[in-house]
This record gives structure tokens, C-alpha cells and sequence, in this order.
């Protein structure tokens, strides 16, 4: 089965990315738990994103288009990255999803990835 | 051959009962879809009830109805396949010789009930529907709850062990302990959530029967661990004085009180060997602490006096395995009931006051020692509070009788 790791840190985990007295660490993390689930071959895809203060919501109402900047929700955890992983059961995507560093700081998510839809007509 | 329709009937009802859980097992393992397996196997039962009487019952009606489950999973299997590719299931559409003893999969369904994935408020009750077929409006009325509810609950447990793929098997040996712990947990909630029950009399639907059941079932399948047996006997004890727990005009007599001639005898030698079997383990724990507890009580009537230094010693184990309040209100107690009332009402002093002030027996702790270190003051304002905080009427009437003015 697929499962979404949604990888949430916290404004501190954020910032720790480019303190040059963190960067090292915060990377040597995240490269070890990355290196581990490529070894064990069982990535699908996978990718972190740059901090809330970098998003961009659209909504549609009343046909009118509407950007904002944001959200810069008052929350203590924020979706850092996220990896698709293609592993037997829920019990061995959470051993995975309890190694990613994330988890000792704010928290992992994990979700079944809906299977593909049948083709048209089939 | 025809067999007379109530015969049919009986052989169908006793399939059920006995085999219900194994069945549902068995069928749900290949594709962890429990809800559908229900639903096959009921159409099995109804199929046995037509089926039976006019062709007779077969010579193993667990492999029958299984068969008989199988075909209408394939059925609804094919049907599903027509909208959407499903993987094929080896297991799906392997056929049982009608002779063929089958693997107990009960196991398995336990620990995936008491996954701790699962909402804990849903495991004793998943564990109940899908181990022993009890019906959710009954387990509703067990767990003081309305059955709308109660099925609401039960039905997302199932579609979260359906969709989210939790792992149908048995726990790594590294993992048995804990996952283990949550099996025993759900099962004494089982048992807990009857007992409260029981007193009243109009208590038809307590689940202490069930959940002594389900102990006996993971005793027996899981033969090497202590402490299925320690749960086992900790049940069995309490269930043991429960014709002692009221006297002729139903009101609550204490256990120091209880007339011990009452005591069932099987119970309590069954639970004495239990605890005996699960020491030879040599791995201590909650429940066989909790076990052993109760039979230093039970040991009074017999040898004159409690034995109140193995109990002390047993509370301050308790404490070290478990931060359950109860046990912590227990030390207190044994603690001021051997001479130190003091340290007993520091050690209730110490509890989170936010998780004591609404625990009726942290009140009822509190009044007994602060009596016992004389101070009568601090004794009935817990008095009153206790009194305040009790539901069942027979308890309020002991509470209330234990007065100023009470020799107690």
C-alpha cells in the first residue's frame, strides 16, 4: 500500500534549515531518514517545501478569482515536506514515519493514498 | 435426511456462538474488511437456516458455514471487480475441505482490534462484535451509550482497519509486550464497564461473562504469557464474591464485611492456580499484581487477619507498573490501615488534584484515613463529597450510614 508521510515541523525546524549553526544538523537529519527509506527502496516520491511564509492561497467565489498571501495560520506545526511510500502495511509506515526527525519535534501524518481510478470504459 | 427446523436452528445458533469469531477471522484476514465479513457471514447463517432443515446438518457445520461465507465474498469480490481491478487473493479463493481442521486466526483479529491505531474508546467494543458476534445495541446498553452511537463507532473502527491497511498479524516478539498490554486493557474495559453494571438489578447486559471469555480464548491461544492469566485471575476473583457484594435487602457490603461463606470456591482455586501458572514465568505485571492482590484479600476469612505487609508490598509494585489512579488510592489506603495515616493521606495529597476532584474513591480514600488519623472534620467533609459524587443508591446508603456517630 501507499501512504502519504506529511511531514509537519515546527517555525524553530523552519528556521534551523539556514542558521549556520543548525544547518548541518537539521540537514544530516533529514539526509539519514531520506537515505535509510532509498536504501529501502520504497520511496514512490517525496519532496520538502520551502516555509509557510512562501505560500500562496487561491479561492473561487462567485466566479471571481481570489490570491492571497499566506495562510500564516496560528498554528504550532506547518507542512514542511512530504514523501509517498510504498510499504506492506500502516504498522511498517509508521516504524518509517517514526525515524523522520520531524516527529521529535512536531509531528508526521500519515495517510492511505487513494489507489488509481480505473481507466474510462474499462 | 430432514432434520426437524428447530434442531436446524440450535445447531445453526450454537455455530454461531462458538465458531462466530473464528470464522470472522478467518474470513476478514484476507482482505481486512470486517464489516464484510460480518455481512458474509450472516448470509451464511441465514443460508444454513434454509439449507439445514431440509437437507440436514452437516457433519461440520464451522467448515460449512465458512464455505458458504467464502462463496458470497467471492460473489460480492466479482461484483466489486466489475467497477474497479481488485488484486487477485489467493486465500480469497482457496476451498476448504469440509473435514479440514482450519487455523485459529482469533488471535490476530484481537490484537487488530486493540491496535493502537484504533480509537481506545472503540477496542473492548470491536473486540466484543467481532470476536464473540455480541450485537452493537447490546454493547451500546453495556457501555452507557446510545446504540446509534455505539454502531457509528464500530463502523469507523472497521473502515479505519479496512482503509488504512493496519497490519493483520501478530506483533513481533520485540512489540508483543506492548501490544499485548493493549489486548488486556480492552478486555478488562470489557470487564470493568460490566461490573459497574452488575449491582443494578436490572443489569442483564453486563459484559463481565464476555470478557472472562475472551480471556479464557487468549489464555488458551497464547499459553506462554503471564499475564493473560494474571487478567484472568483478577476477573475471576472479583467475580467470585459477587454474591457477597450485597446483603438480603441490597445494600453494599464492604469487602472487610463480606460474609466469605458466600465467595464462590471454584472461581477463586481456578484464579489461584491462574496466578500460580503465570509466576512460573517469572515476569511480573500489572494484572498479575492486581491478581495477586485481590488473593491476599481472599486469603482473610481463611488464615484470620489481612496481611497487610504483602499488601503494601504489592501496591508499591502496582504503583511502579501502572500511574493508574486506583492503584495510587490503594497504596494510600494500605499505607494508613498499617499504621501511618499520615503517610497515607500525604500519598492521596500527592494525586493531580485535577484528576482527583471529581473521583468518588479518592473521596471515599480521604474520609476512611483522615478517620483513621483522627481528624473527624476532614473526614465527613470528604464524607459529604463522596456522598455527592455517588450514583448508585446502595453505595450512597453505605456512604451515608458511615457517619460521625458509625463504629466503622
Amino acid at each position: 500500500m501507499q501512504y502519504m508521510l506529511i511531514l509537519n515541523e515546527t517555525a524553530e525546524d523552519f528556521a534551523r534549515r539556514t542558521d549556520p549553526a543548525t544547518t548541518g544538523e537539521y540537514w544530516g537529519g533529514w539526509n539519514a531518514f531520506i537515505g535509510a527509506m532509498a536504501q529501502a527502496g520504497i520511496i514512490v516520491k517525496g519532496d520538502g517545501l520551502q516555509g509557510p511564509h512562501t505560500a500562496t492561497t487561491i479561492r473561487i467565489r462567485d466566479g471571481k478569482r481570489m490570491v492571497q498571501d499566506g495562510p500564516f495560520a496560528d498554528t504550532k506545526e506547518q507542512l514542511g515536506g512530504y514523501f509517498v511510500i510504498d510499504v506492506p502495511d500502516l504498522d511498517t509506515a509508521l516504524d518509517w514515519a517514526t525515524r523522520a526527525p520531524s516527529a521529535l519535534s512536531a509531528s508526521v501524518e500519515l495517510r492511505p493514498v487513494l489507489p488509481p481510478m480505473p481507466a474510462p470504459g474499462t | 435426511m430432514t432434520t426437524q427446523p428447530d434442531a436446524a436452528e440450535r445447531a445453526a445458533e450454537k455455530a454461531a456462538r462458538s465458531s462466530y469469531g473464528r470464522l470472522i477471522a478467518i474470513l476478514a484476514a484476507t482482505d481486512r474488511n470486517i464489516a464484510a465479513a460480518e455481512d458474509a457471514l450472516s448470509d451464511a447463517l441465514l443460508s444454513a437456516l434454509d439449507h439445514w432443515p431440509r437437507h440436514g446438518i452437516p457433519a461440520n457445520p464451522d467448515a460449512w458455514l465458512l464455505t458458504a461465507a467464502r462463496n458470497r465474498q467471492k460473489n460480492a469480490a466479482r461484483a466489486r471487480t466489475n467497477h474497479q481491478k481488485a488484486e487477485p487473493d489467493l486465500l480469497l479463493h482457496l476451498f476448504l475441505p469440509e473435514d479440514a481442521p482450519f487455523p485459529d486466526e482469533r488471535l490476530r483479529l484481537m490484537f487488530v482490534c486493540a491496535h493502537p491505531a484504533i480509537d481506545p474508546a472503540a477496542r473492548a467494543p470491536l473486540m466484543l462484535q467481532t470476536v464473540l458476534g455480541l450485537d452493537a445495541a447490546r454493547i451500546a446498553r453495556a457501555f452507557l451509550t446510545e446504540p446509534a452511537a455505539m454502531s457509528q463507532r464500530l463502523v469507523r473502527a472497521k473502515a479505519r482497519i479496512r482503509d488504512t491497511g493496519l497490519r493483520f498479524a501478530l506483533p513481533e516478539p520485540a512489540d508483543l509486550p506492548e501490544r499485548l498490554a493493549e489486548v488486556l486493557d480492552a478486555i478488562y474495559a470489557a470487564f470493568t464497564q460490566g461490573w459497574d453494571g452488575l449491582d443494578t438489578p436490572d443489569a442483564p447486559d453486563a459484559l463481565t461473562g464476555e470478557a472472562i471469555w475472551l480471556a479464557r480464548l487468549l489464555v488458551a491461544l497464547l499459553p506462554e504469557e503471564p499475564e493473560p492469566k494474571g487478567l484472568l485471575a483478577l476477573m475471576l476473583y472479583c467475580t467470585a464474591r459477587r454474591a457477597a457484594r450485597r446483603d438480603a435487602a441490597g445494600a453494599f457490603v464492604p469487602l472487610e464485611h463480606q460474609d466469605s461463606r458466600l465467595w464462590n470456591r471454584d472461581l477463586i482455586i481456578e484464579a489461584e492456580g491462574l496466578l500460580t501458572d503465570a509466576a512460573r514465568a517469572a515476569r511480573f505485571g500489572r494484572y498479575q499484581c492486581e491478581a495477586a492482590i485481590q488473593s491476599v484479600h481472599i486469603q482473610r476469612p481463611i488464615t484470620g487477619s489481612l496481611n497487610l505487609t504483602a499488601l503494601r508490598t504489592l501496591y508499591d509494585l502496582l504503583v511502579a507498573h501502572t500511574d493508574g489512579i486506583g492503584a495510587q488510592i490503594g497504596r494510600a489506603i494500605i499505607l494508613a490501615e498499617s499504621g501511618d495515616p499520615n503517610a497515607g493521606l500525604a500519598a492521596l495529597d500527592a494525586l493531580d488534584p485535577a484528576r482527583v476532584a471529581a473521583h468518588q474513591p479518592w473521596w471515599v480514600a480521604r474520609h476512611r484515613i483522615a478517620r483513621l488519623s483522627g481528624d473527624l472534620d476532614l473526614a465527613e467533609t470528604a464524607l459529604d463529597t463522596a456522598i455527592n459524587l455517588t450514583e448508585d443508591p446502595a453505595l450512597r446508603a453505605f456512604l451515608r450510614a458511615q457517619g460521625p456517630t458509625s463504629p466503622n
